[in-house]
């Protein structure tokens, strides 16, 4: 659906992104994790036509980028972190500019707004809606096109857990309609839950990919069990066959509180190929 | 041309939301309405109102609206959303001008409603020269600017040279000297008179020169700033 080989692109001399490949399959979820400034919207942006790049090559539906036909560009979805809505209009006449533009029936705009849970606010300002409804109206402008491919440019940046589940679901269900998904964030739970596959972008350069579990389990350097006793003692033992009678008589003796295998999280995999933190970036950008 | 239709619609909608961009739109039409017939002043030349108001509006209006709309939805990010929806930015540039032309013809309709009904075309045809060349040079100024603060700072000087020249010309022989290479000033002269006799072909090649410069530089605006 969507590949690109050995992209790179530089802004006034730097280095913004170098070398990468993709090959993103119909109907996945690709996750691009990376902290803010690590290349994600530039990729999105080259990907999309919005921007030109110094080499390589990308094709979307099998077409170099550069050939897409306004009938192509229909069929791709966009929600940029930074794109706005028309502020002064109601949710319904923000989705009829774009349903008009696609010559999409406003049949359509109710069913959209429904999807996202926006239905009781159709005749709500734009400028009176929380972020995260804002948010979901910019998701139900994107959906009421039906788009085949979804570009989500951290769709759930800066909102509450409650919105971010919705948003996760919503982007599910979409994914169950056939619809492949290009996301990027830098939210390690969000990645392990949603995508099928991620790449770990720094500095420009995809430094692994692969599906966010297996990633995991290769970089489960430790293989330890963590156990936390009712006595308030934390203990370690080797994951292996040798700890399974320790393991077995503490739990008979009914002293286990918790008990962890130890697999590093995405975030802890991120750290050990880079060094820097994911949210702590992102908590600088919103500080 | 469908796409030029959606973003005029759109504008149609915001705008009676838009307290800012509305005023500008109604504000001189009905203070014309007001002053023609609450104000009689003996020796006041005839339709002196409709005459000071309609340069100034053309002068104003057309500049500001479009410098506004144009540079608020670069602000807000929401034309970058149009120009993915594939609109091109002569669509969209279009939509805003015919949107604004229209609606200021409208209000230079209202303005004419004092006029005698033989002279009704002639006043329009001159305003609708006049504000086509200020939607020209406000869809200059929305281009350059990256947001309305910007906007807000290059169009107010601009504005208040091309609508108040000919206004304070009238008190001060240098000032009209000046004031005479502006199309405002030149196509006061044409109102004042209401008709072409006599009309100095100096006076067309200004608001040529003037129509011409207004292109010229939303064309070098366009090319080094684009929609973005």
């Amino acid at each position: 659906m969507i590949r690109a080989n050995a992209i790179c692109k530089s802004f006034a001399g730097k280095q913004v992104l170098s070398g990468i490949d993709l090959d993103i399959k119909p109907g996945m979820i690709f996750g691009l994790l990376g902290p803010s400034g690590a290349g994600k919207t530039t990729l999105i942006k080259i990907i999309t036509g919005q921007l030109g790049f110094d080499s390589g090559d990308v094709t979307v539906f099998g077409k170099n980028v550069s050939d897409l036909t306004g009938t192509d560009k229909k069929q791709i979805g966009i929600m940029m972190d930074d794109h706005g809505v028309y502020d002064r209009l109601s949710c319904t006449d923000n989705l009829k500019i774009f349903a008009d533009i696609y010559g999409i029936p406003h049949s359509k705009i109710i069913s959209a707004l429904e999807e996202v849970g926006l239905k009781d606010a159709a005749k709500k300002p734009a400028m009176k809606l929380s972020k995260g409804m804002r948010a979901r109206l910019q998701l139900a402008r994107v959906f009421m096109v039906s788009p085949k491919i979804l570009f989500l440019d951290e769709p759930t940046s800066g909102l509450d857990p409650m919105t971010m589940k919705y948003i996760h679901k919503l982007i599910q269900n979409r994914k169950a309609a056939g619809c492949t998904i290009f996301l990027t964030t830098h939210n390690m739970e969000e990645a392990t839950e949603l995508c099928d596959e991620v790449a770990l972008l720094n500095d420009g350069k995809i430094v692994d990919r692969g599906n966010p579990s297996e990633i995991c389990r290769r970089y489960n350097h430790r293989k330890a069990i963590s156990i936390h006793l009712k006595t308030g003692e934390d203990i370690r033992l080797p994951d292996g066959i040798e700890s399974a009678d320790k393991i077995s008589s503490l739990l008979k003796q009914g002293k286990v509180e918790t008990i962890h295998s130890s697999e590093p999280t995405l975030e802890t995999v991120f750290i050990e190929l880079t060094g820097r933190k994911l949210e702590n970036d992102a908590e600088a950008r919103y500080a | 041309m469908r796409n030029v239709a959606v973003i005029i619609r759109k504008q149609l909608k915001d705008t009676l939301k838009n307290k800012t961009v509305l005023i500008q739109f109604i504000m001189f039409p009905v203070m014309t309405l007001i002053m023609e017939n609450a104000i009689s002043v003996p020796d006041m030349p005839e339709l002196f109102f409709t005459k000071l108001f309609s340069v100034m509006y053309m002068g104003m209006a057309p500049l500001t609206s479009v410098a506004s709309i144009i540079s608020e939805e670069k602000e807000k990010n929401t034309l970058r959303v149009l120009m993915m929806a594939n609109v091109k930015p002569w669509e969209y540039l279009a939509g805003v001008g015919i949107y604004v032309w229209m609606l200021c013809m409208a209000g230079a309709g209202i303005m004419a409603t004092g006029l005698p009904a033989s002279v009704i075309p002639f006043y329009l045809g001159v305003m609708a020269v006049g504000i086509a060349i200020s939607v020209a040079m406000g869809a200059c100024i929305g281009v350059f600017s990256p947001n309305q603060m910007v906007a807000t700072s290059l169009f107010m000087p601009v504005m208040m040279v091309f609508s108040f020249a000919p206004m304070l010309a009238m008190f001060n022989d240098k000032i009209e000297k000046v004031a005479g290479i502006f199309y405002t000033q030149q196509l006061k002269i044409l109102i004042n008179q209401m008709s072409f006799d006599g009309i100095k072909p100096s006076a067309v090649l200004t608001v040529a020169v003037n129509a011409a410069l207004a292109l010229l530089l939303f064309f070098a605006a366009f090319r080094k700033k684009g929609l973005e």
